[in-house]
């Protein structure tokens, strides 16, 4: 297992770094990396202005430049479209990804922290299956669920899109290589010499060491879950239990019947996207540290 | 958890033989329910079919077919059609979207240090929108009624239907492309922070310009980190849902059928619970076995 030792990858590397290399940054590479970012950044400039937008004016006026202002209006619109469903979208959005990934991360810790400190029988041989759940497809596994859950009637419910969302296998990898990473053996040692129980060891010293590192997982399986279509488009029929993403994805649907659907699509995009990407961009280098980790894995 | 707790003078040796399982149960429990289960249970409804004895009113039995359901998905049409779509997909926007991907984490570890932080913040924002809501704002960027992109074309003389037939498949590799570049340009760039230093620096002084530097000394390096993009990517492709999913809605070019993925959902949605659970198996299969070919090529090249 050479590959759980190499670690120095996994935490975020220090801000200020020598330069390596010759400076690349001439004319054309600025105007190449501006033109890409230029790309990345024009489907959410232009849902930015068309959903301050009405209806008429979406179709008629240029796409990228602005018209009447009529961003007030349009979210009064989308949170009261059909008694307010949307805000129970963000609602379930969140509870699924919030509580999800909550209770996945903890899984996960106690699972690496298992596989990093103890000794036992059969440890490898169950490292090998968690890391062969990585290599299986959420979408591949959409369908089987459903065929499961259907045989004990328990499709269309809260529990069937929850439940298989707290499993993280990656989550465990990732757990794994901070545990023997960050806690070192003589730690615990001393900890049972004093009369700690195992528990208790697991809750007041190994969880703080690897928090910074659990922040990572969290929010890997956050956006996972946050970003699942499949798995919920398959499994609910009730419009009350849905996420966000796939209650946007009926309404967009329905636009040709109900063309005033179309602003409401895109306002509603809109706002579900602004808070993962302020958080995402706060969090960066949690990301970053959790890239690097899974880099290390081939 | 409670055979941990109890004091430590108690019995120390079996309790510390317990605990990493007590420590694992609640990970597993549910790992086995929701991924190793579901796995075996579709390979188990795949080899049966369900029959009405005694005509429409009569009682539908769960019968053994044994291979009948695979022979079935794979005389249909869509079977092939859907593979070599997804395969000529994915060997057409992979090599694109990573070779892109290469070129920014390469330009990002060199440039200035000011603008560099601006780049990679904007090439990740992509990443951070659910793949539905991306799927979502391209759709509107495609329609030839509200798309500025489509009005562009047209005053450059170029008149396409990003949403027909012909191009359809390179409008969603386009989502594609925009929503994963940045996440795999961030995975090669984490890869590039661990080449040492040195290594360039010594290219360097024996004359190496920063191209000859970045493609013979930096790549080489970081080829862990290309082989796992790789393989992310072709598990990616064969799995392609989302996308086409979203776009049926406003384009008839993308069928029921379009991918395999798409075959499946649309078997199920049409009760065929056998024939789709085959289906999904294969689709499984096949994934794993091209990501396992594609390890061992890459692999084997290394030497």
């Amino acid at each position: 297992m050479t590959l759980l030792t190499r670690t120095e990858g996994a935490h975020a590397p220090a801000t200020t770094r020598p330069r390596r290399g010759p400076a690349l940054s001439s004319v054309p590479v600025l105007v190449f990396m501006a033109l890409v970012a230029g790309y990345m950044l024009l489907p959410v400039y232009w849902l930015l202005i068309a959903a301050t937008k009405s209806q008429s004016d979406l179709v008629t006026t240029a796409g990228l430049l602005p018209a009447d202002w009529h961003l007030g209006e349009n979210l009064t619109a989308l949170f009261s479209q059909q008694d307010g469903i949307y805000l129970r979208w963000l609602g379930n959005s969140l509870a699924y990804a919030g509580a999800g990934a909550a209770v996945g991360t903890l899984l996960a810790a106690m699972a690496g922290y298992a596989l990093a400190v103890y000794q036992f029988k059969g440890r490898e041989a169950i490292f090998s299956v968690i890391l062969g759940g990585v290599l299986v497809p959420a979408t591949a596994l959409a369908l089987p669920l459903f065929l499961l859950f259907a045989e004990v009637d328990a499709t269309n419910t809260f529990w069937s899109v929850f439940l298989p969302s707290v499993v993280s296998p990656f989550g465990v990898y990732l757990s794994r290589i901070f545990a023997a990473a960050s806690i070192p053996d003589e730690v615990i040692e001393a900890a049972r010499i004093d009369g700690a129980g195992e528990w208790t060891i697991f809750r007041t010293i190994a969880l703080r060491l690897m928090s910074p590192a659990l922040v990572t997982v969290f929010l890997f399986q956050f956006v996972v879950i946050w970003n699942n279509f499949l798995l919920p488009l398959i499994m609910l029929q009730d419009d009350r239990l849905y996420p966000v993403t796939l209650g946007l994805f009926t309404w967009q649907s329905q636009t040709s019947r109900a063309p005033e659907l179309q602003t409401l699509t895109l306002v509603g995009a809109l706002v579900s996207v602004v808070p993962i990407v302020i958080t995402f961009l706060l969090l960066q280098r949690y990301w970053r540290a959790g890239l690097a980790a899974g880099a290390v894995k081939s | 958890m409670k055979t941990t707790r109890t004091p430590v003078a108690a019995a120390p040796r079996r309790h510390r033989t317990l605990a990493p399982f007590a420590f694992l149960a609640p990970f597993l429990i549910p790992f086995v329910l929701f991924t190793l289960v579901p796995v075996g249970y579709a390979f188990w409804q795949s080899l049966h079919k369900t029959e009405r004895r005694g005509g429409t009113f009569g009682r539908a039995e769960t019968v053994f077919a044994g291979f009948q359901q695979y022979a079935d998905v794979m005389a249909e049409p869509f079977f092939v059609d859907s593979l070599i779509r997804v395969a000529l997909f994915g060997l057409v926007q992979i090599p694109v979207m990573l070779a892109l991907a290469l070129t920014l984490a390469l330009l990002l570890d060199s440039a200035v240090a000011r603008l560099k932080r601006f780049f990679r913040l904007v090439y990740f924002v992509p990443y951070g929108i659910p793949g539905v809501v991306a799927a979502l704002m391209w759709a509107f960027l495609y329609d030839p009624q509200l798309s500025p992109v489509v009005d562009l074309l047209r005053s450059a003389q170029v008149d396409v239907d990003l949403l027909g037939p012909d191009a359809i498949l390179w409008s969603i590799g386009n989502v594609v492309t925009w929503t994963y570049t940045g996440y795999n340009m961030l995975i090669m760039y984490a890869a590039l922070q661990a080449v040492p230093a040195d290594l360039g620096e010594a290219a360097r002084v024996d004359g190496a310009g920063a191209w000859t530097i970045a493609l013979r000394i930096k790549v080489p390096v970081i080829r862990p980190a290309l082989v796992l993009t790789g393989v992310f990517s072709l598990i990616g492709t064969f799995q392609l849902f989302t996308e086409p999913q979203v776009f049926r809605a406003i384009s008839t070019s993308v069928t029921s059928t379009y991918t395999p993925n798409l075959a499946a959902y649309s078997l199920a949605a049409g009760d065929h619970y056998s024939e789709a659970a085959a289906l999904s198996v294969l689709l499984a299969v096949a994934t794993f076995a091209l990501s396992f070919l594609f390890l061992r090529f890459t692999a084997r090249r290394q030497g």
